[in-house]
């Protein structure tokens, strides 16, 4: 056994559980609330394409849909996020779901677990959690891509937006019992992005990734208003038809 | 009617029923109850329709024509069904003038072809045909017989489209004749040149 | 007119399509004093109706495979057009339809529904129930999500507890070593046609039995007692025009709360689609709290209460059995809550306490302060017919009217 794979199969046994034990208690969530405007959500797209859909896939939505939903033409997200190609070896067609050419083996075999689908990732962890997971990774030379992250310890995940935030590491205040708290982070190294602007463009990110999770609620909720109307009509007339009629029941 | 029935014991007086409020109410439950069932059948009937995937896969395919030789037809898939190009010889070329007197439909008058395809070659270029191989009879797909006069389809046959399941005959430009089964001269699919050597299959010029 | 009449009575003279319209709605006469509490059980049909409709769309594009269903799910979701307003009046539907059936349950236990002689329409409307809980658990497999998958493996384990042939009946239930694509595809085939069929045949028996000895009311009167020259029920009324027009109302109110959850809140926080589901099965790896859908926490917080796993098997589901037994265990001849005694309103406040806060703490992780409290409700639920057999048989009751009073 080279020391690659012992590292690897080091890191799969601790990843595994810790993934389980992520998404419940620990850290406190920054609170987040999702944009929908194209802009937010082409931004985010720019950032899923470009740093996510390469070993992550969504691979339940379709380029097309989602061009149609962000205000984007086929043309467009074809020449600006498609980096994919397909089974006979041509760039992916606008028509396609959001895949990626990384295999589930190799995944498995780099960073200890399949990279997770993202389509869904909003409704299975919520965008709190995924607002200020990405904006908890910090240096640590003990793990194997030189990334932890103080939502999701023992993270198998790279920090893929390194060159964007810089690195830091966590400050711990230890409060009047004792526990360890964390108190915020301090840059070790600067980013192309100040703090501001990598929040902002987290907020694209999760935003987006709060689209592809749940991408007709805006559709949903204008036909549901529609759908509530017309049944306060049906009731209106309901009441009057059974107000008329229990005019014979002698009461 | 419900109107007039009235329950039993010790009930209002009949006669003192607003019939006409009660009918008009009724009616207009009737009515909105009916075009809530009906705005409900939309949504379940058109979930019947191709799905996104479907159209996905329908979407219009490139075809490479620089290597077909004179004479050879590739097949491309388009929505599922088979698209024949050909690349027709003179001499096929030549037949089509000689077979019209035995053709049911020699204008394309009932046949569904675009605009630019309805001419004697069926096609843009005359020596390239474009077509749905898909007989207008009962769907299977015919057979290419380009050579003349073989001996199981007889001396007038000057190359075309043979239907193996009911017999029905085509002429190179995908022409019915007359005394087969099927109605109409086979489908020509909208499509267009990208380039002297690349056709797209499933859209007209201009609309991608 | 007369054109229909002929043409009715040409059917008529072939089957009995007026005398069945008016032994089942137009003549059948009902109490004329049903209150809010007597909607619950035409909207238990609506939502069957709902089901089954939206149901027959989904199975056009779901695919009961282990290694598709999951992406067939969100397929219909995405890609399929209007599917996910389908699958959301689906999975809407499904918890809907518990809401309507304990809401129509509690009635019929409120009003001593099920007491003579309507045992029949309570056992009949059990096995219902009974149908039912097996319809939602295969159902809710067929996401194949993560709560699918061990909610599933769970439940079937249960099948564990019982003595010498408890491993052999788990194995055969899921058709492999862990819940599987087997399970998947049986549970599929149950779930839309066998358990479905069983379900219409019992509800068809459930309206039989009950236009045969008349529906009860609030005040547990027999109106058949009271009938005037024309032999007719004085407090009766026929059921249409006037319990269709009603029932129109109760209608439109539960379109209104199940239409805003499918457009506004399909997930409901949670309850009703769990979040867990949205991470495709996984054998090898367990959420870190499974709990089941809201509607089978109660049962489910009695068998976690237990210590011992046979023992907590038996408990939940005597839970369930008791409740067929009741008309036997009710031994007062006063059917209304309204004429009972003080100490049998208690009871039963004690008893409908006990099963919220079961469901409350099934849906929790497990903590020592809440199977403790699970224990105390469990003992509440039971000591509940318990106690009713006691206090039932001489209860200080107070007289039943004559008439319904409106």
């Amino acid at each position: 056994m080279n020391s690659l794979t012992k590292i690897i199969s080091v890191a799969a046994i601790l990843v595994a559980p810790a993934f389980a034990g992520a998404a419940g208690g620990g850290a406190a969530l920054d609170h987040f609330t999702p944009e929908r405007t194209d802009r937010t959500l082409q931004r985010g797209a720019k950032v899923f394409m470009n740093y996510c859909s390469g070993c992550h896939s969504a691979d339940y939505h379709r380029y097309s849909h989602m061009a149609r939903d962000i205000g984007l033409s086929d043309s467009a997200v074809v020449e600006n996020l498609i980096f994919t190609t397909d089974d006979a070896g041509e760039k992916t067609k606008v028509g396609a779901l959001m895949g990626n050419n990384m295999s589930a083996e190799y995944g498995k075999e780099a960073f200890g677990v399949v990279p997770p689908n993202l389509a869904l990732v909003a409704r299975s962890r919520g965008v709190d959690w995924l607002y200020t997971y990405m904006r908890s990774f910090y240096l640590d030379e003990s793990r194997p891509f030189g990334a932890n992250n103080t939502v999701f310890p023992q993270v198998g995940m790279p920090h893929v937006l390194s060159d964007l935030q810089g690195w830091r590491k966590p400050i711990y205040t230890t409060d009047s019992e004792g526990h360890e708290k964390l108190a915020g982070f301090q840059q070790v190294t600067a980013g192309t992005l100040s703090e501001d602007e990598y929040d902002a463009t987290i907020t694209d990110l999760v935003s987006f990734l709060d689209y592809l999770g749940d991408p007709n609620r805006e559709a949903r909720h204008s036909l549901g208003i529609k759908v509530m109307l017309f049944l306060l009509i049906f009731l209106v007339l309901a009441v009057f038809l059974k107000k008329e009629y229990w005019k014979d029941i002698p009461h | 009617m419900a109107t007039d029935k009235v329950a039993p014991g010790g009930r209002r007086d009949p006669d003192g029923v607003d019939k006409k409020r009660r009918r008009m109410l009724t009616t207009g439950m009737g009515v909105v109850g009916a075009a809530g069932a009906a705005a409900l059948a939309v949504p379940l009937i058109s979930s019947m329709s191709p799905s996104a995937r479907a159209r996905a896969a329908g979407a219009p395919v490139e075809v490479d024509i620089s290597k077909l030789a004179e004479g050879q037809r590739v097949i491309v898939e388009w929505r599922g069904k088979p698209v024949w190009v050909v690349k027709r010889t003179q001499t096929l070329l030549d037949g089509l003038q000689q077979v019209q007197g035995e053709l049911r439909d020699v204008e394309s008058d009932d046949s569904i072809q675009p605009e630019y395809a309805k001419n004697e070659f069926r096609s843009i270029k005359p020596e390239i045909l474009v077509m749905v191989g898909i007989c207008t009879h009962l769907g299977c797909s015919p057979s290419y017989r380009p050579e003349v006069a073989p001996a199981d389809l007889g001396d007038s046959w000057k190359g075309g489209f043979f239907c193996p399941c009911h017999g029905s005959r085509f002429d190179i430009s995908g022409r019915v004749y007359k005394g087969v089964p099927a109605p109409t001269n086979l489908d020509v699919p909208p499509h267009y040149y990208m380039s002297d050597t690349r056709i797209l299959v499933g859209a007209d010029e201009g609309q991608v | 007119m007369s054109k229909v009449n002929d043409v009715m009575a040409w059917i008529d003279e072939r089957i009995p399509l007026t005398a069945t319209w008016d032994k089942h709605v137009g003549k059948y006469y009902a109490p004329k004093n049903f209150n809010f509490w007597y909607y619950f059980g035409s909207l238990a049909l609506l939502v069957l109706v709902i089901q089954i409709v939206t149901g027959i769309f989904l199975t056009m594009n779901y695919k009961p495979d282990g290694e598709l269903a999951f992406k067939s799910v969100e397929y219909i979701m995405r890609d399929v057009n209007w599917g996910w307003l389908i699958r959301y009046m689906h999975s809407t539907g499904a918890s809907m339809f518990f809401v309507v059936v304990y809401l129509h349950m509690m009635r019929g236990i409120m009003y001593g529904s099920y007491k003579k002689p309507r045992e029949l329409l309570w056992i009949f409307g059990m096995l219902i129930y009974l149908v039912l809980m097996a319809e939602a658990f295969m159902g809710y497999l067929l996401p194949w999500g993560q709560m699918s998958f061990w909610g599933a493996q769970v439940i079937i384990s249960l099948f564990g507890a019982i003595p010498w042939v408890g491993d052999a009946i788990t194995l055969w239930l899921r058709g492999d070593y862990v819940v599987a694509d087997a399970t998947l595809n049986r549970f599929f085939a149950l779930h839309v046609i066998a358990m479905p069929l069983v379900l219409i045949g019992l509800v068809f028996v459930h309206i039989i039995a009950l236009h045969e000895v008349g529906s009860n009311n609030p005040d547990g009167v027999d109106i058949k007692k009271n009938k005037g020259a024309d032999g007719i029920p004085v407090d009766g009324i026929p059921f249409h025009p006037y319990y269709t027009v009603k029932d129109l109302v109760g209608v439109a109110v539960f379109l209104i709360v199940f239409f805003a959850i499918v457009f506004f809140a399909p997930e409901m926080g949670g309850y009703f689609l769990e979040h867990a589901n949205y991470v495709p099965a996984d054998p090898l790896k367990t959420p870190e709290h499974i709990a089941p859908v809201w509607y089978f926490t109660p049962f489910y917080a009695i068998l976690r209460a237990m210590p011992d796993k046979l023992f907590g098997v038996i408990a939940m589901f005597s839970a369930i059995a008791v409740l067929f037994f009741l008309p036997w265990i009710d031994r007062g001849p006063v059917r209304s809550i309204r004429y009972r005694s003080f100490q049998y309103k208690v009871i039963l406040i004690a008893f409908v306490v006990a099963f919220v806060v079961l469901g409350y703490y099934g849906m929790q992780p497990v903590t020592p302060a809440g199977t403790w409290i699970s224990r105390l409700c469990s003992l509440t639920y039971f000591g509940f017919f318990v106690a009713l057999f006691f206090i039932s048989k001489n209860e200080n009751t107070k007289p039943v009217p004559e008439r319904v009073k409106y």
